[in-house]
Parts: structure tokens; sequence; C-alpha cells
């Protein structure tokens, strides 16, 4: 408007140059002094906050997470190579945590059994009648598990923050949330919240992360549907100072969950221990080996038994529950780049024992061996198992798209001594098996699709062979991958 | 038993007095200039070699070791170490060498970038927020990022500070001279088309005044596919190229095929130091990188 106005003085004031007065032409002079002040003063400013602009993002710290797609560093004048992104983080939206999104669903053919388990160990899915009660193993044809939402950022310089939230049919799942110290140094790492714990090598990977498209065996009778122990609490690990990789962690936790139960108490109700060791073989070989241990309690932990004359009956067990874990890695690479051609073994063992009580009731109130007149009655008996198994797998990519993997597994229900309730209760022993084979084919690092025939022989009596079809996609922020 | 203690920690004292910068740098390039700068006052580890995908290497355990022990990382940046490197940070129990502390160093944060995308969208393949991240292979970065370097390691290492000065300074002279020699050395490449096998070679071309006119990946980070390859040798015909260039941790595959049916020369070049046995050292790559092109243009 001024501008105009300016410009319509000058163009009127220089027509009528001839015929201007002395006073004329002082007014029109003053006119222009005033446009030029204006305009000094316009890029004086716009000078000045070109300056702020530069000192601001020199002294900017490097971005805070290299995972975030941050405002470029610090070139020190935008040129017409280094123009700043459109989306460049700006203001308060650049602190928005790195979000990503994992998109993971299948087609499943297999044998419709009712409540599917596992022959001679407890189901950790508890008690329930209802179809499909263990979520995801026994679910048919088409579905989508759940939808895994991912948020992290650093908190500050001395913390960061993860949540990993599943989204399924009419329920948000808090997965993860913990946060994980930054600036504690001395190779130590702490850790607190909800977290997957430390132990065994596949507990701490989600599904997306996994080379098949299910959980081994031996997982799922460990920690039952989620195949992953998780718990509230805090981890301590340290990494010592040596060329070769060890690394110590310890948690303490609620132990809510299997094979714990939740208890209402104060102090921890699990913990566990474990220890990492690693390195490389040459330029071309790298491996982990770790050895894991998991105490925790159950307090009236409810599982399905058959008794002796097929009828069901509730087995409550409280007790101490401890596991050990032996893990392996190797992995396999030419000349240690795993783009084009690699090669991962992985295995894993677990023996468990379990000492407490079982008490053996019937909460049909339709009468059992336990509660033969059906009124109510229960018995209760000494109850110690050791059991235990094993999975091997070895995953090759032979191009840079395609990987083909074989996997046997094989758990044993080992010795279960019910004490006098061996007498009301069938004690299955049984060595249940499972061999997969899959092959999956990525579009890029974000985009994979799986196929995989298993023939599963967890159930006595019973040869299920299944076919999975899967795709798992994730959007977003480019998180790193654990080893 | 006096003296024994007092040997014990005059002994421990003097080893920690003896011990090293530890530098821990993501890429070879960055590692041999830590060295070249550092010279014996450095202990210099590179996490990756010439023949690794610096993109696709994964957080093993050796890594974290290393990590742990480090005074100084010095990283490429801009995304390049992204599937890998924040992990090892954050498992290394480390705090010295966290992005935001004197201990961590991006060479990508100290110069202009190329190629850095208007809009994010990974339909464009894997693309770097902030730019192209390869930027080693114009030697005037080399330059800028010694600089900065020299400065941090006698910021972290004070009582050498004069000698990491001192390292730059030499360096920085010979440096100024190779490069006016290379420059003049491959003032016939100065406008020659190429094809890349990817945006390895961004900083390198422009460099030289070399033009790239297309890429063997149809996007950044996705593996060439057939049909890609064809329209490239359909293009051949309107917008030809003179030769097809892959860093040595590239497959071959994709340019000796487009090679085989063009005739035009499939250039393997070091990318980074160790990539050939002549890259020895940064000024070895530079010599290489020059000499194969030279080679290929002709």
């Amino acid at each position: 408007m001024q501008k105009s106005f300016a410009m319509a003085a000058l163009l009127a004031a220089s027509c009528g140059a001839n015929a201007a007065s002395d006073a004329d032409l002082a007014a029109i002079r003053a006119q222009i002094d005033d446009m030029k002040k204006t305009y000094e003063q316009r890029i004086a400013t716009l000078e000045q906050k070109l300056v702020q602009a530069e000192t601001q993002a020199k002294t900017a710290p490097a971005p805070a997470a290299p995972a975030a797609p941050a405002a470029p560093a610090a070139p020190a004048a935008p040129t017409a190579d280094s123009r700043p992104v459109a989306a460049a983080a700006t203001g308060a939206s650049g602190f928005n945590p790195e979000v990503s999104l994992i998109l993971q669903g299948q087609y499943k053919n297999m044998k419709d059994v009712a409540e599917r388990g596992i022959t001679g160990f407890v189901s950790a899915g508890g008690h329930d009648h209802a179809a499909g009660a263990i979520e995801g193993i026994s679910k048919r044809g088409f579905s989508v598990e759940h939808t895994e939402l991912v948020l992290a950022a650093n908190v500050d310089p001395y913390w960061r923050g993860q949540a990993i939230l599943a989204l399924a049919d009419g329920e948000v799942e808090v997965e993860e949330a913990w946060f994980q110290s930054l600036a504690i140094g001395h190779g130590v790492g702490l850790k607190g919240g909800r977290m997957r714990s430390g132990i065994g090598y596949l507990n701490e990977q989600h599904p997306h992360k996994w080379d098949f498209a299910d959980a081994p065996l031996m997982y799922r009778a460990m920690f039952g549907e989620h195949a992953s122990y998780a718990q509230d609490g805090l981890q301590l690990k340290w990494l010592a100072p040596t060329p070769v990789f060890l690394e110590f962690g310890a948690e303490v936790g609620r132990g809510a969950s299997f094979p714990g139960t939740d208890r209402n108490r104060n102090g921890a109700g699990a913990a566990a221990v474990f220890a990492h060791i690693g390195g490389d073989v040459g330029v071309s070989n790298e491996w982990r080996a770790g050895l894991s241990y998991l105490k925790t309690k159950a307090s009236a932990r409810g599982a399905h038994f058959e008794d002796i004359n097929g009828a069901e009956a509730l087995g409550s067990f409280t007790g101490d529950s401890a596991t050990w874990l032996a893990d392996f890695v190797w992995k396999w690479s030419p000349n240690g780049n795993p783009k084009y051609r690699n090669f991962k073994f992985q295995t894993e063992y677990f023996s468990r024992r379990e000492k407490g009580d079982l008490t053996c009731s019937d909460d049909e109130a339709l009468g059992n061996a336990c509660d033969p007149l059906a009124d109510g009655s229960s018995v209760s008996s000494h109850y110690k198992t050791r059991q235990s198994g094993w999975y091997a797998q070895g995953v090759f990519q032979f191009t840079p798209q395609w990987r083909a993997g074989l996997r046997y597994e094989q758990l044993d229900s080992g010795t279960r001594d019910f004490g006098v309730n061996a007498a009301n209760l069938v004690v299955d022993s049984y060595r249940p098996k499972k061999a997969s084979v899959m092959v999956d084919y990525s579009w890029s690092e974000f985009s994979r699709v799986r196929l995989q025939v298993a023939q599963d022989k967890s159930m006595q009596g019973i040869t299920d062979n299944q076919l999975t079809l899967q795709y798992v996609m994730s959007l977003g922020a480019h998180g790193a991958h654990k080893f | 038993m006096k003296h024994l203690i007092f040997g014990f920690f005059f002994g421990l004292t003097a080893t920690f007095a003896q011990a090293d910068l530890k530098v821990f740098a993501t890429v070879p390039e960055w590692g041999a200039l830590a060295q070249e700068i550092g010279g014996s006052k450095v202990k210099v580890y590179n996490a990756t070699n010439a023949f690794q995908d610096p993109h696709r290497i994964e957080a093993k355990p050796s890594l974290l070791a290393q990590a742990r022990q480090a005074n100084l990382l010095i990283a490429a940046g801009a995304d390049l170490e992204i599937g890998w490197l924040p992990l090892v940070l954050r498992d290394s129990g480390n705090a010295t060498i966290q992005p935001g502390r004197p201990g961590y160093l991006e060479a990508a944060g100290l110069v202009n970038r190329l190629e850095v995308p208007t809009t994010l969208d990974r339909a464009n393949g894997d693309v770097h927020a902030a730019g192209n991240p390869h930027i080693h292979l114009d030697p005037r970065n080399v330059l800028k990022v010694g600089e900065a370097l020299a400065a941090r390691m006698a910021e972290l290492d004070a009582p050498n500070a004069a000698a990491y000065q001192a390292g730059y300074q030499s360096f920085a002279g010979k440096w100024q001279a190779a490069m006016a020699r290379w420059q003049k050395e491959a003032a016939p490449l100065k406008g020659v088309p190429v094809l890349v096998h990817h945006a390895s070679f961004a900083y390198l071309l422009k460099w030289l005044g070399m033009t790239e006119v297309g890429a063997l990946e149809p996007r950044p980070g996705i593996e060439p596919t057939s049909g890609h390859l064809s329209n490239l040798l359909a293009r051949q015909q309107t917008l030809p190229a003179r030769m097809v260039l892959r860093a040595a941790y590239q497959q071959e595959g994709p340019s000796q095929w487009i090679a085989g049916k063009t005739g035009l020369p499939a250039v393997l070049l070091p990318y980074t130091v160790g990539g050939t046995p002549e890259a020895k050292d940064l000024f070895g790559l530079f010599d290489d990188t020059v000499q194969r092109l030279l080679k290929g243009a002709r």
C-alpha cells in the first residue's frame, strides 16, 4: 500500500517536474527520503533475521536423534544445492517424536483345534473356554493381528523414551513404554518402565523382526501368546571395557506375566540376570552367545487340566518358577556386507523348574475326579516339574530381495510330579515337535511378504500342516535393528 | 610395600597419560582422516570397510565393544548409518560420544549437501532427509571436515592440541597441492556424462564437472530392476553416457549388464579408503579415482 503510494507519487512527481515549485520538490524529496528509510529499515530487519537464523543453525546441537528427520544441521548459507527440506523441523513440531507404524497381517490355513495348546505344558493363556482363546495362534483365514505404533525420542540430554502400542479391535495394549539412560557412561545403561526382558535372544524382538511367521514353540511354552517375557520394572546393564563384547544385565520387576502372576505385594515379583558375549571372526563372521536366568513366583496360576475320566479340571499352581535360557547367534556375509548375501544361524535352549502346590478343583461345578460330588471340594498336592526345549534355525539371503529359512524345534514335557493329584489328573508325557520352511521377498527394507509351510506336532495325536502367507510393512521413522 | 603401592599408582597414571585418543569412525574415509591428523596420538577403529555398504550393516557386538571405549565418534551423518549407529550409541553406555556431546561429530553437518529432497516420501526410495550423505568424494569437503575434526580432537585431548593442529596444517598443505594436481589431471573429464549404480558419486561428479545422466537403481536403495535397466539402455540413444560407475561395495552385475549391451566401460571406483589396492589412504583414494575415471573416459 505504502509502496504503491510512493511509486504513484514518484511517477506524478516526474511527470510534473517542470511545473513543480520548490515547495513541491521539497515535498517529493521528503517522500523519497521516507521511502528510503522504510526500505532500509526493512532490509536491516531482514539482515538481522538472517544473522539470527545462521547463528541458531550454527549453535544448535547436532540433530538430537539421528533417527529423526531433523533439520539439516548447519550449511553456512543455503545454496541451490542444499535447499532446506520443505518439511524441515521448524518450531515446536520439530520436537515431535519419531513415529513408525508396523502393518502386519496374514492368511493362515490350518486345522481347527479347540483350545489349541502344547501337550505336556500348561497353557499360559489361563483357563478360557472361548473359541480362539489364544489370540493369534488359533486364528484361521485372513487376519490382522495387531498394528504396532512406535513412538520414540530423546527426552533430554540424559534420557530417551520409547513406547510401543499394539492396536487391536477394541483395545490398545501398552507392549512397551520405557525410558533409557544416555548419559551415565562407564558402560552403564539403565532402563525403566514396561519392557521386554533382555533374557534370551528372541525375547526383545517384536513379531515384525522375526524371521518366521510365528514364534518358536519354546517361547510360546515359556511365556504364552506374546511369546515374550515383559514386565514393569528396572533393567541395569553394564558393558565391559574389553575388546570382546561382554555385557551383563540384571532386572527386577512386577513379574505379573506368565509364568508368574500378579501378586499385590511390595518388592519385586520377578528378577532376571543375563550375560552376553560376542565378537567377530575375521571380517565375514559375527556371533553372540548368551546365558539368562529368570526367577518368579505364581499365586493361584490357573490352567486347564484333564482329569483321569476325560473331564475338565482347573489346576491352580502356587510356587516358584525358575527358567534358564541359553542362546547363540552366528551371522555370515561375504566381507561382512550383508546386503547381497548373508546367512544367519540362531538357536536357543531353555530349561524350567517349577515347585510348589497344585490345587485341583472344578470351576464348572459339573463334577470331576477332584470334586466327585460337585460340591465345590478340591484336592491340594505337591507340584514339581522340570521341562525343557530348543529350536534351531537358519536363514539364507541369496539375493538382495529373497531369503529362505528352515527351523526345527522340539520340546520335552520332562518330569511332572503332581503328588496325590497324579491320581486325579492326566499327566501327559510328550515331546512336541515342529518343522517350518519359509521364503520371503522384500521390495525394500520397509516391506516384506513371506510364505511359510510348517508341520506342527505340538499337540499329541495331531499333525497339523500349516500354511501362512504374511506381510510386514513399516511406515515412518527408520528404526535401527538390533543384532 | 610403600614403594610398591606408589609404583603401582605411578604405573597406572603413566598408562593413562600415554592412552591415545580413541577414535571410532563409522566409515574408512573419516578413520583415515583422523589418522592423518592425529598420527601416533590417536588409535582409530573403522566400523566398516570399503566392501561393506554403510547403509546396511548391523549393530553387531564388536561395534558395541569398540564404541564403549571410544573418546570420539566420527560419523558420515545425514542418516547414512541410521540403520545401526543409533543403537550402537545407545547400547554402548558411553556418554561422551552421544549426539550433542563434543565426542560426536557428523561430517555431513559441516558441508553443503547435494540432493536435499524438497519432499520426504519413501515412494522416492530410501531418501535421506538431510541430503546425499556421500560427501567425502569432493576433496574440498575433506578439508572442511578435517578442520572441524582437528578442532574437536584438540578439545577432547587438550594436552595434544598443538599436535592435532600441526597435523591438520601439514595435511591441509599436502591436500591443497594434491587437489591442484587432481584438478589438472582430471580436466579432460569435464562434462563427461556417466551412469552410476547408486547416488554415491554426486559430490565427486560435481567437483570434476561431470554429469550424471542416470542411476542403475530405480530409486535410491532399491536394487536395479531389469525394466529400469532396459529404460536406461533405450535412453543411451538420446542421452548417451560414456561410462558406468560403481563403488567397491556394490554388485557388479547391473553395471556389467549395461556395459555388455552398450560397450561402455564399467568402472569400479574405490569409493573409500581400501576400496582398491591403490586406495591405501585418502591421497591414494583420489589418485586412483581420477586415474580410473581417466582410463574409463579414454
